[in-house]
């Protein structure tokens, strides 16, 4: 180990504002799941419609999202759109990066997940009586759910780690925070273990809290 | 007098932008190879060992995958010069590409050879096949099969995350392309041109991948 010190009182110091990056990471990816779902079921929809215009702007979302590093998107967000007079805030561009990101993935799981139900369920509880909504209500869309569950809850996670690209752009997130905070004392590997061990818990708590809730909502089997 | 601090993007910065793009492929290509050869390897422990070696093989591939590429990158970086062996960023880099691209690669590999069944191996052991015979001529060949297509959607993830490797100094695409809208002050053009590249590179791929994962769904 050398001659290092640790000097883990600077951290121990800095821990509440840490806490607090932690909350903008958690607070950022939950919006940005949240705002990503809505547009992904309607990019779903328009990539699953049968008109032939409907599919473009669906399919250059999700290839452009699937194909390009986040990085790139934030930048792009950041930098890129001041070119035409828009200028995000850090925060801002990180949020609309991810939107663009988690609704592009998210658009394919669940036009998978849709089409992973066999049209003759539709048909079969149409035929016993129930209406195209009710069809849908209760026999396509629980089905559905209960298989984009556990993408959906990858995705929340990649949020999660993603965010941490904040960083480059100055954000107060996590990594963003532990940035600026290291910057003041320079206890670089300090404060890079403390938010190592906040990612990681805070994405084991995530994993162990979407587990708990798929115990409860989905008991029996298919 | 018009005097400006930016020069406008030109010709001359094509071999400067070539750096970049080549030193991207450079380092996927090599997190790629690492990874894979590495993740086969523990794929294959994990799918033939016990409980005991698993949970902690487990726990370490565990935190590769849940702390930040960038996090693990900043933090490898300052413990080895801390620990007074620096590195260059490259070295640096790939280590850390390669050990993250190993703790995804090693699940594809052991979902592969989890794949070819017990009785297929029995069967290859009862015609006088060897341990290793049966692994080399029986599992490998059915089980790399089934994984090629998650195989190369993990390698496409890796091209892309090879570009947070800027933020420990290495001279990767989106770096370069970030110097030169500093000098620039350009950035909309140089974006596109960067976003272009890695959609060309990643594309073709990943059309391949899906189509090749229709091919072989039985």
């Amino acid at each position: 180990m050398g001659d290092y010190q640790f000097h883990w009182i600077i951290v121990y110091q800095a821990l509440p504002q840490m806490l607090k990056g932690t909350f903008v990471t958690l607070h950022v990816s939950l919006l940005s799941m949240f705002l990503g779902i809505i547009i992904a079921v309607f990019l779903s929809l328009g990539k699953m419609s049968e008109t032939r215009i409907l599919n473009i702007i669906p399919n250059i979302w999700i290839e452009i999202a699937r194909n390009t590093p986040a990085l790139f998107q934030i930048y792009m967000a950041y930098f890129g759109l001041g070119a035409f007079g828009i200028h995000l805030s850090p925060y801002v561009s990180v949020l609309s990066a991810l939107v663009f990101i988690n609704a592009g993935y998210l658009a394919e799981t669940f036009r998978g997940g849709f089409q992973s139900i066999p049209s003759t369920q539709l048909i079969a509880s149409r035929s016993l009586g129930m209406t195209r909504i009710k069809a849908y209500r209760y026999v396509v869309l629980p089905q559905m759910f209960r298989r984009v569950y556990h993408p959906m809850t990858n995705q929340f996670v990649w949020s999660i780690l993603m965010s941490s690209l904040g960083i480059l752009v100055g954000m107060g997130e996590l990594s963003g925070e532990t940035q600026r905070l290291q910057s003041l004392s320079f206890r670089t590997l300090e404060f890079f273990m403390v938010a190592a061990v906040l990612y990681y818990v805070v994405t084991k708590s995530v994993l162990l809290c979407s587990e708990l809730i798929s115990k409860k909502i989905f008991t029996g089997d298919i | 007098m018009g005097l400006s601090l930016f020069t406008p993007l030109s010709w001359n910065d094509t071999g400067f932008i070539l750096t970049g793009v080549l030193n991207t492929l450079y380092i996927s290509i090599v997190a790629i190879f690492l990874g894979s050869v590495l993740g086969m390897v523990v794929g294959f422990i994990r799918s033939i060992s016990k409980q005991s070696f698993n949970l902690f093989m487990g726990a370490f591939l565990d935190i590769l995958r849940t702390v930040p590429l960038i996090i693990q990158l900043v933090l490898f970086s300052t413990y080895v010069g801390v620990i007074g062996w620096p590195l260059n960023p490259f070295t640096c880099g790939s280590i850390i590409l390669s050990l993250y691209t190993m703790a995804f690669m090693s699940e594809v590999f052991r979902a592969g050879f989890e794949s070819v069944s017990d009785s297929m191996r029995i069967a290859s052991r009862s015609l006088g096949m060897g341990y290793w015979q049966t692994i080399r001529y029986i599992v490998l060949p059915i089980g790399m099969r089934t994984v090629f297509p998650s195989w190369i959607g993990v390698s496409l993830s890796v091209v892309k995350d090879s570009a947070l490797v800027s933020v420990i100094g290495y001279m990767e695409l989106l770096r370069t392309s970030d110097q030169l809208i500093t000098r620039t002050q350009q950035p909309l053009e140089i974006l596109l041109g960067v976003g272009l590249f890695y959609f060309i590179i990643s594309y073709p791929l990943s059309f391949f991948g899906r189509h090749m994962e229709r091919k072989m769904a039985i």
